[in-house]
């Protein structure tokens, strides 16, 4: 140790949030496209969100993985090399509001990439083989999550959370997509890939407005149609026993909880933000100091709040040793109460502002991380102005403000608990806290 | 296409204590990297010692000079950055993502544990508990845990640092003592061992005084010799496997030795590329054969060095391809069906079109890594570090693009079943 203590340095003002130069236009077919520049390396990132709420579950996964899987002319192995001439790459994924497809190529590669993209959604033609090929793929994917332990607890917590309502269940059985025939993904392709509602994100090396007619050039021809489905808002949490989910022999427990939250357009929504950092949202907040730092309980335990389109809720997720869960559960419900029934303090308050802040600019300092910003923006109908009205709004968010939402939102009387781990070992010690029902 | 050529620029000095500086400044947006590497991993840690170098990676977060324990993450979290640190086969690294205004307090906080961690016995039992809740969770409370990366090592090398579990045995992480972490610290954490990068919102002239006001006196302490790791080839093909209680399907993972990383870098990189060559896509020779035509694996993987990192990684090193089969798939089936395409590429070669699209494609990937500023300062310091080539950063998309069809036939032809490590995996989830 030394005998005089150094001073932390002070930090130098920051600059407002500086948006990067982009353009925008909605091509006479109904898709919107944005193009964002940033130059920073001469690839171009490119998201296409086509909604696709209330689409067939097993259909809709297995649509997703084939896609790319051949047109009239082009088979799948001529598509990814078409696509990799140009450096690309194209992918699709699906949830319960959007078919989300993601790629990148060098820049020059844009045009390219583009045209094999608009060849894709006008002619997919899902043949037979590589659609028997991907199901069993699929089927094989799908045994092997429904042995990790994160996803059999978010399968327990969402069933529980969202009862009837279709985000419920966000996973197909593997029967339900053995059952899938190419016939009904060509007709789920015609009912729902289209344009109308559609937003296509272009971020890169790139003049915006040349961007903008490059895509209008390459997929203004892409069909019209398509139709409007907007799924019924998410139930909020209601709150009932500790749902015990029995998984023989596991070593950890894996803890959940969900609390209610507002949408991004809410005035509550910094105060949740900051409240949430507070409680358990990044490392330095009470929670993880708590159960990791003083107690070792955990190695990653965090809380955010995820939004979808239908609703937005505040999600708590630790895996704990067996032997802890107990306690682990009670540090949990302490720290929610805590922030639920005294306001933070001022200086924890500032330090949760300063990140949030902070990682927004992190967040838009590269071009995968813009492309995922404003695809995740267009799907809550936002732009990425709504970054500096977010900041400001951060920037000014009151104590009392965030005392209040902390009450409102985070108060453990709400959560939505589930535990998935060793009942045998767990179920006495949880019971010793609370009504305790076992699945 | 033509692989674009960058040149960010890169700016390389050393200070008076033997500290090696690296600077990339891009001010595309007002955020840093910030970095430093140490060169120690996996491979140095003591017989006995499982897991130190990654516990001890925990214990540099735990306070130090002028820093009290949770001081180093609230101080980088309260300046709107994030942070973490890894610990690698052949070096760690500890880094910060933050706001330009934050460039100060981020080298201060380097600055003050590489003078030295606060190593106390009560620290050390918490991280001791927190490593083996990493451990719970991404190896033994998981299907496919550890796999391969823990688990081929020991089929396919015979000596402690080379063949052992990094993630380490609870009962060496258990007996791990303060004693143990102060002379590890005092052994490789000297500074003439470190390397230091900042990448993103900065200039140069002034970063450097920043640098050497907080950096400047930190003891002077030389690099520890670095033991020579390598093995002997291998002269037998070897096989093992293992049952794994959670996993539901089967799998396999092959591993073949490669020349030296460093010392023979122009021998190794056709290696990079025919892991692209054989499984980057469904264009890719091993996914077009075994995923799309034969139906005999639902995934394939190829890449170099038991971490997946190339460009960041010392010899002993090695060549993987692993696997994941469908219910009862015949594992010998799928590896003699790879060693056929291996052949196939050694004796009918590539065309030149195919080989371009798949170096097009590693060159999309590298400067992808790289348009982030953290990505772009853990490349630069690690490539000083292992190199003394910071620069290479600007060239590695070229250098892929320039190997020729006849080094990846060459490559393929030595991927033969005799030099051949494997591991396999035995579902016993329902059993």
């Amino acid at each position: 140790m030394s005998e005089t203590k150094r001073a932390l340095p002070a930090l130098l003002p920051a600059a407002p949030i500086a948006l990067p130069s982009r353009s925008e236009r909605r091509l006479t077919n109904g898709l919107t496209v944005i193009a964002i520049r940033r130059p920073a390396v001469p690839l171009v990132e490119v998201r296409l969100r086509i909604p696709f709420a209330k689409a067939h579950l097993a259909r809709g996964a297995l649509l997703s993985q084939t896609l790319f899987s051949g047109t009239e002319e082009m088979s799948t192995v001529d598509i990814a090399a078409e696509l990799q001439a140009v450096g690309g790459g194209l992918s699709a994924s699906v949830d319960p509001d959007r078919l989300l497809i993601t790629g990148n190529s060098l820049a020059a590669g844009l045009p390219r990439i583009l045209e094999i993209l608009g060849s894709v959604l006008d002619g997919a033609a899902y043949p037979s083989d590589e659609v028997a090929t991907e199901r069993d793929r699929l089927v094989d994917s799908i045994q092997v999550a429904k042995s990790q332990p994160a996803h059999l607890a978010r399968e327990a917590l969402l069933r529980r959370l969202y009862g009837s309502h279709p985000y419920a269940v966000q996973t197909p059985e593997p029967e339900q997509v053995r059952a899938v025939r190419p016939a009904q993904l060509r007709a789920l392709h015609a009912e729902r890939v289209h344009p109308a509602g559609a937003t296509l994100v272009l971020v890169g090396d790139f003049q915006p407005k040349r961007a903008l007619d490059t895509a209008e050039a390459v997929l203004g021809a892409w069909n019209g149609g398509g139709k409007d489905v907007t799924l019924r808002p998410a139930p909020q949490p209601t709150p009932g026993p500790v749902l015990l989910v029995d998984r023989p022999g596991s070593v950890q427990s894996s803890l959940r909880m969900a609390l209610p939250a507002v949408p991004r357009t809410h005035p509550d929504h910094a105060a949740l933000q900051l409240a949430n950092l507070v409680f358990g949202g990044y490392f330095s907040s009470r929670w993880v100091e708590n159960i990791r730092e003083d107690k070792g309980y955990t190695y990653g335990p965090h809380s955010l709040v995820e939004h979808a389109v239908a609703g937005s809720t505040v999600l708590v997720s630790a895996e704990v040793a067996t032997e802890v869960t107990g306690p682990a559960l009670l540090e949990t419900w302490y720290e929610l109460g805590r922030l639920a029934s005294l306001p933070p303090g001022e200086e924890e308050l500032e330090q949760a502002r300063q990140y949030a802040l902070g990682t927004l600019k992190l967040g838009m300092s590269t071009q995968a991380g813009l492309a995922g910003l404003a695809t995740t923006y267009a799907g809550a109908g936002l732009r990425l102005d709504y970054l500096a009205a977010y900041s400001e709004h951060l920037a000014t968010v009151t104590r009392d403000e965030v005392a209040a939402a902390a009450a409102r939102y985070l108060a453990p009387a709400r959560a939505v608990t589930v535990i998935l781990g060793d009942a045998e070992k767990i179920e006495v010690p949880v019971a010793a806290l609370a009504e305790v029902e076992l699945e | 296409m033509k692989i674009p050529a960058t040149k960010y620029p890169v700016e390389r000095f050393t200070l008076d204590n033997g500290l090696r500086v690296v600077l990339a400044p891009d001010r595309s947006a007002p955020v840093i990297g910030v970095a430093v590497v140490y060169d120690v991993g996996i491979r140095s840690e003591p017989e006995g010692r499982t897991g130190f170098a990654h516990l001890f990676e925990h214990l540099m977060f735990q306070g130090s000079e002028n820093l009290e324990k949770l001081a180093h993450f609230r101080h980088v979290q309260g300046a709107g950055g994030t942070f973490n640190g890894s610990t690698h086969l052949d070096y760690t690294d500890y880094f910060e993502t933050l706001p330009s205004g934050a460039l100060e307090r981020a080298l201060f906080l380097e600055a003050d544990r590489m003078r030295g961690p606060r190593l106390t016995e009560e620290n050390l039992r918490n991280q001791v508990d927190v490593v083996k809740e990493e451990i719970r969770v991404n190896v033994l409370n998981r299907p496919y845990g550890g796999f391969p990366w823990l688990k081929l090592p020991p089929v396919m090398f015979d000596t402690f640092p080379n063949a052992h579990d990094g993630y380490g045995s609870f009962e060496d992480l258990e007996s791990a003592t303060v004693a143990d972490a102060e002379e590890f610290f005092a052994r490789y954490y000297a500074c003439g061992n470190a390397v230091l990068a900042v990448a993103g919102d900065l200039d140069v002239a002034e970063t450097m005084e920043l640098v050497k006001r907080h950096f400047g006196d930190v003891p002077a302490r030389p690099a520890p010799p670095r033991p020579d790791f390598d093995e002997p080839d291998l002269t037998q093909e070897r096989r093992e496997s293992y049952a794994d209680r959670l996993a539901p399907l089967p799998a396999i993972a092959s591993a073949w030795r490669v020349p030296d990383p460093i010392e023979a870098f122009t021998d190794y990189l056709p290696y990079v590329v025919l892991a692209e060559v054989l499984t980057d896509g469904e264009s890719s020779r091993l996914v077009e054969r075994l995923v799309l035509r034969d139906r005999t694996v639902t995934s394939v993987g190829g890449y170099i060095g038991f971490m997946g990192e190339p460009f960041e990684v010392r010899g002993p090193t090695a060549a993987l391809l692993q696997y994941h089969l469908p219910p009862g798939g015949d594992v010998d089936k799928v590896l003699r069906a790879a060693d056929e395409e291996l052949e196939r590429l050694a004796t009918d070669g590539i065309s030149a079109q195919e080989l371009g699209r798949v170096q097009a494609r590693m060159a999309t990937h590298l400067l992808r890594d790289t348009d982030a500023v953290l990505g772009r300062a853990l490349r630069i310091a690690v490539l000083e570090e292992q190199r003394g080539a910071p620069e290479l950063i600007n060239d590695l998309p070229r250098l892929v693009g320039e190997v020729t069809p006849a080094q990846i036939s060459a490559a393929a032809a030595s991927l033969t079943p005799g030099r051949r490590a494997s591991i396999e995996v035995i579902p016993g989830a329902g059993k």
